[in-house]
């Protein structure tokens, strides 16, 4: 009897570590999943996008299904230069609250959905802003009935805002600093928060600017509303990554330096073909004639090239999707180029 | 195996189906805890390995956003996170329970009518329970909440209430009773208060005093332990009217649209699934049951009193506890219409603005899990006492 008391139990033991074996091995192949996130994408031949979905001029699809905006063109972008085919882009829809969450898990392979690039997303997130694509700041709409002018007139009103946002933060920062009361109620979506303030419940909706103008035109009567002039936050708007990849942060940083240099070199969709005979060193370095900074990055030299000749350049992309080509008409204002008196400014490729 | 019966042949140890079967479960729980154990570790070293800060270290941080309804002190500018949590917590209790009082109401009243014998009522209960049950609560939600903003004037036509109290889309306002600092010690004798009441009644049922002087007594107490304690701790009582102001209405009692369309949709809700339960256990009740109590002269109303009601509580009970279960945890989708709940709060904002997605996760289900499993042990209890004895 105790032997086979023994036996029994030696057959346990060793049932017990199959069942660790099993564990560490799902741990080694999670870890082997971190290594190289650009390899991932070329292997898996399609880049995966967290998006807004709500907000037009920077992510939202259309009925049929087709996306438009700037952060959806910074992914076409990042596509363009990987795969040289814009298409290959698969596009998830996230909400303000649950964004970080699906980059951290590592569901999408990057985050370009007008997030606030602030110290705690990347410290205590484990995340990385790449590269400010947008600098916005927080503003109010109001009825235009309602004769406010100014949002220091706001006191004790009551604000509808959106969930999961830096700004709820700056919210309440503005009316303690100002020493006014504030009532906030905070809704999942835009759309509930809109229609919320739509219907009475506020006296003011409060978001990002850029995103006060696009909301403004899905009111019913646009032009019974009107934005204040107040802004009262930087709001830098960043794709994000996840930290620990040095490869692939560079490989979306650079997608969009290289969008803004292409528009400072002048080269855009429609020249980008004459732009290679160029004789000017920095096109030629730029679009790849010269040197191999593509390749230092992972890429193939033409990257440049693929970009702006499927996309465009930053300006394009800016002018088509939020600015005057686009029905939100929003100034270029500090997303000029440096040299036009914006913040627009990118390393040079060399 | 010393115990075995001598006729059988010696089982060896291991053959013994009873030893078997508990090395089995042991066996069993063990891969469990391993693979628990090897799943915090995995999320542990992922999470370490992704630079994802992890721990509650963020509970005593300042939160800095302002909330709609806070039923204990809270402000944006000094309160924590997890100050915050416990505003939401309280938030979703004050849901639940107000919810399961109000959905019991409606569930036995349309449980009871559609058994009526009156055409009309009957089919009007029978397509109440039937069009609700058959809509998702979400969508239920959403329609109650513009059906409340859209049905209640701007806040510009605000409807001036007799008694000094406003009701508009923002919400409806009515005078609050200011104890000028005392209000704790009023407070306190009110649950004083409450505690003799209760006591009583129960002295009551037992006959050790007679019930008039029972009821007597309760409200003596009920009135005068509050005003007497307001008395001596020289509290100035006075009254909060609301005032108009350019944007609002300030000062007063204060009940927001959220929390009116979610009640409104979860008792809703919830009454509909009460209603059948209620139907299913009355149905249950033998029809020899109400005979005899007719055949002993007992009217319609006393028969469903005493005789019917008691009877079928036994079968009410089981189900109607999952239910106020379901209405609890059904009032996390608040998150849809504004309402500062549990989830909205903790896991919403304070989520997004710490990103410790593991943790805050756990903490809510663990609440969740409390909150359950004490209203199913109250019911239980409940359920103890309703269950037939047998003699």
């Amino acid at each position: 009897m105790a032997r086979s008391m023994a036996r029994s139990m030696a057959r346990c033991v060793r049932r017990l570590l199959t069942v660790c074996a099993a564990v560490s091995a799902l741990v080694s192949v999670t870890s082997a999943a971190w290594a190289g996130r650009l390899d991932e994408v070329k292997a898996r031949g399609m880049l995966n996008c967290g998006a807004n979905g709500e907000v037009p001029g920077f992510g939202l699809p259309d009925a049929q299904g087709n996306w438009t905006g700037l952060d959806v063109d910074f992914c076409r972008a990042v596509a363009a230069a990987i795969f040289n085919d814009p298409k290959k882009v698969k596009f998830v829809a996230t909400t303000a609250k649950d964004r970080f969450t699906v980059l951290q898990s590592g569901d999408v392979d990057v985050l370009a959905r007008n997030s606030t690039w602030t110290s705690s997303r990347e410290a205590q997130f484990g995340l990385n802003a790449t590269a400010v694509n947008y600098y916005d700041g927080q503003g109010f709409i109001v009825r235009k009935d309602t004769g406010i002018k100014s949002a220091r007139e706001l006191d004790g009103a009551t604000i509808c805002v959106q969930q999961g946002t830096t700004t709820e933060l700056n919210l309440a920062d503005y009316f303690r600093t100002n020493k006014m009361q504030l009532k906030s109620v905070t809704f999942l979506s835009l759309q509930e928060a809109l229609g919320a303030y739509e219907s009475g419940r506020c006296n003011a909706y409060t978001t990002d600017a850029s995103g006060l103008y696009a909301s403004r035109l899905k009111l019913a009567k646009p032009d019974d509303h009107v934005v204040l002039p107040e802004i009262i936050s930087k709001e830098p708007l960043a794709p994000f990554v996840r930290q620990g990849d040095s490869q692939w942060f560079n490989v979306i940083r650079w997608t969009h330096f290289a969008m803004v240099i292409a528009e400072e070199d002048g080269i855009t969709k429609a020249n980008v073909d004459e732009m290679l005979k160029s004789q000017a060193p920095e096109v030629k370095r730029v679009l790849g004639v010269e040197g191999n900074f593509g390749q230092q990055l992972g890429l193939t030299n033409d990257w440049v090239y693929r970009i702006v000749k499927h996309v465009g350049n930053y300006g394009e992309i800016f002018d088509h999707d939020v600015g005057e080509g686009s029905p939100l008409k929003i100034k270029r204002g500090l997303n000029a180029l440096w040299t036009k008196g914006g913040l627009q400014y990118a390393p040079p490729i060399r | 195996m010393a115990n075995a019966p001598a006729s059988t042949p010696e089982v060896p140890f291991l053959r013994d189906p009873r030893v078997r079967s508990v090395l089995w479960q042991a066996l069993l729980i063990l891969l469990l805890i391993a693979a628990a154990v090897g799943l915090f570790l995995l999320a542990a070293a992922n999470l370490q390995r992704a630079h994802i800060t992890s721990g509650f270290g963020f509970w005593n941080q300042p939160a800095g956003f302002d909330i709609s309804q806070t039923l204990i002190d809270y402000s944006s500018s000094t309160s924590t996170y997890g100050r915050a949590f416990w505003v939401g917590l309280c938030n979703t209790l004050l849901v639940a329970a107000v919810g399961i009082v109000l959905a019991t109401i409606v569930g036995f009243t349309i449980g009871i009518a559609r058994l009526s014998t009156n055409w009309l009522v009957a089919h009007l209960a029978a397509g109440y329970v039937q069009l609700i049950r058959n809509v998702p609560l979400v969508l239920q939600l959403l329609f109650w909440y513009n059906a409340v903003l859209k049905a209640l004037p701007n806040f510009g036509d605000s409807i001036h209430l007799p008694g000094g109290g406003y009701l508009n889309n923002r919400g409806l306002y009515l005078p609050a009773v200011d104890f000028g600092g005392g209000g704790d010690v009023v407070l306190a004798a009110l649950g004083a208060a409450i505690a003799i009441m209760i006591a009583l009644v129960v002295l009551a049922r037992r006959g050790r005093i007679a019930a008039g002087l029972a009821t007597a007594l309760a409200l003596a107490g009920l009135i005068g332990l509050p005003v007497g304690a307001a008395l001596v701790s020289g509290a100035q009582v006075s009254f909060v009217f609301p005032q108009l102001s350019r944007f609002n209405v300030r000062g007063g009692l204060e009940m927001t649209p959220e929390l009116v369309a979610l009640l409104t949709g979860l008792v809703i809700y919830t009454g509909a699934f009460i209603a059948e339960t209620v139907r299913a256990g009355l149905s249950a009740v033998q029809r020899g049951q109400v005979e005899a109590a007719q055949a002993l002269g007992l009217s319609r109303l006393l028969t469903l009193r005493r005789v019917i009601i008691p009877q079928a509580m036994r079968v009410i009970i089981p189900p109607l506890t999952s239910q106020y279960l379901n209405l609890t945890k059904n009032s996390s989708l608040a998150v849809a219409i504004g309402y500062p709940d549990l989830v909205q709060i903790f896991t919403g904002t304070v989520l997004n603005q710490t990103g410790q997605a593991v943790e805050i996760v756990a903490v809510t289900m663990a609440v969740y899990l409390v909150i359950s499993l004490t209203t199913s042990f109250v019911m239980n209890i409940y359920n103890a006492r309703m269950a037939l004895r047998e003699r």
